[in-house]
């Protein structure tokens, strides 16, 4: 690198400027390809972003601290946007009230299933307890995975990035899944995404319709729940 | 405009207090959630200017989990070393999961709109 661009780099690499407006611009050309594939589940927009921005920051020698340094402004929208789910809910309100037995039983069903697996296949596939304990709380949105990691002795930084990878294997493959399985109630396939894959779940179900949108984003704030009550209690009973 | 994004700023302000004073085991916004839902229900309808606001947050909610999910780069060694269980776990855990809850709910609905 000539002077100029070096002191250029170091400038740019110091300001939240850089990183943020990629991650911007990746993810409007990842939605682009997305579209254009006909919503092929590996094109999947999530998917494309971080890996994208993950082999940015590998082959340029950047830290994640400092990407995080400009990215963390678009993170700092998701308290915002939760709490705008509340509208998809209230206009869903009679449909959920009337299927309230459903959702509640659907939910533990489901909510048990999520711990249960990634326990289990964890367990079986010979990985150390910590990383079993981190895995745990997979399904559920990372504030509360987090909080439940620490509690039980996982590593909170950890479940964050599984978090993550469930919700984009959720998002990317829950529809053909549920295509197989011949599940076509609306109702029911926001509650699956919303159950297994949280709030990446909860954007591709809104994608979908509004009706699967409102039910995933109710089931991400029950399964939250939920996982924060049960878990805890179950890994005391095993321990 | 700017009074809807200070409302959910406000809702998600009042959910952190309440969680911190409380102990509850649930994040701030989802309790700032529940509060913008129980407003709505008094309201009785959702104003066009705040369904603009919250429209376009969650149009582009994925886009909000990059940050966290370029954490990996932090991770990969990890990663690489238990790549079978954590690959398995959220693949196959996870699928699973959406066609058991899938199913369940599919089924529970069918019957109870059959009664």
């Amino acid at each position: 690198m000539t002077p100029h661009l070096q002191e250029l780099w170091i400038y740019l690499s110091t300001t939240p400027l850089l990183w943020l407006t990629l991650t911007m611009v990746v993810f409007q050309g990842a939605e682009a390809l997305f579209r254009r594939s006909g919503s092929h589940p590996l094109c999947n927009p999530v998917l494309l972003t971080v890996s994208t921005l993950s082999a940015l920051l590998l082959v340029s020698g950047t830290e994640y601290k400092t990407y995080f340094g400009g990215a963390q402004f678009l993170q700092f929208l998701l308290g915002p946007a939760t709490v705008s789910l509340a509208v998809p809910l209230y206009r869903q309100f009679e449909v959920i009230r009337k299927s309230l037995v459903a959702i509640v039983t659907s939910l533990l069903v489901g909510s048990l299933t999520a711990i249960g697996t990634a326990v289990g296949i964890a367990w079986a596939c010979g990985a150390e307890p910590r990383i079993v304990l981190s895995m745990a709380p997979k399904s559920v949105t990372s504030p509360i995975a987090m909080g439940i990691s620490e509690q039980i002795g996982g590593i909170p930084s950890l479940t964050a990035v599984m978090v993550i990878l469930t919700g984009i294997v959720g998002a990317a493959f829950g529809g053909w899944v549920l295509d197989r399985l011949k599940v076509t109630d609306e109702m029911a396939r926001g509650l699956a995404w919303g159950v297994a894959a949280h709030g990446i779940g909860t954007a591709r179900a809104m994608h979908s319709s509004a009706v699967s949108g409102a039910f995933a984003g109710l089931a991400m704030g029950l399964n939250g729940l939920a996982t924060a009550l049960l878990l805890p209690a179950l890994v005391g009973l095993v321990k | 405009m700017l009074a809807y994004i200070t409302l959910l700023l406000g809702c998600q302000l009042v959910g952190e207090v309440l969680v911190r004073l409380s102990g509850l085991p649930i994040p701030g916004p989802v309790v700032g959630m529940v509060i913008l839902f129980i407003g709505l229900v008094v309201r009785g309808r959702v104003p066009v200017e705040m369904e603009k606001v919250t429209g376009g947050l969650l149009r582009y909610l994925s886009l909000l989990f990059v940050p966290a999910g370029v954490g990996v780069v932090v991770h990969l060694k990890l990663l690489s070393e238990s790549l079978l269980p954590i690959a398995g776990a959220i693949t196959v855990g996870t699928l699973i999961t959406i066609a058991v809850t899938g199913l369940v709910m599919q089924r529970m609905n069918r019957k109870g709109q059959a009664e």
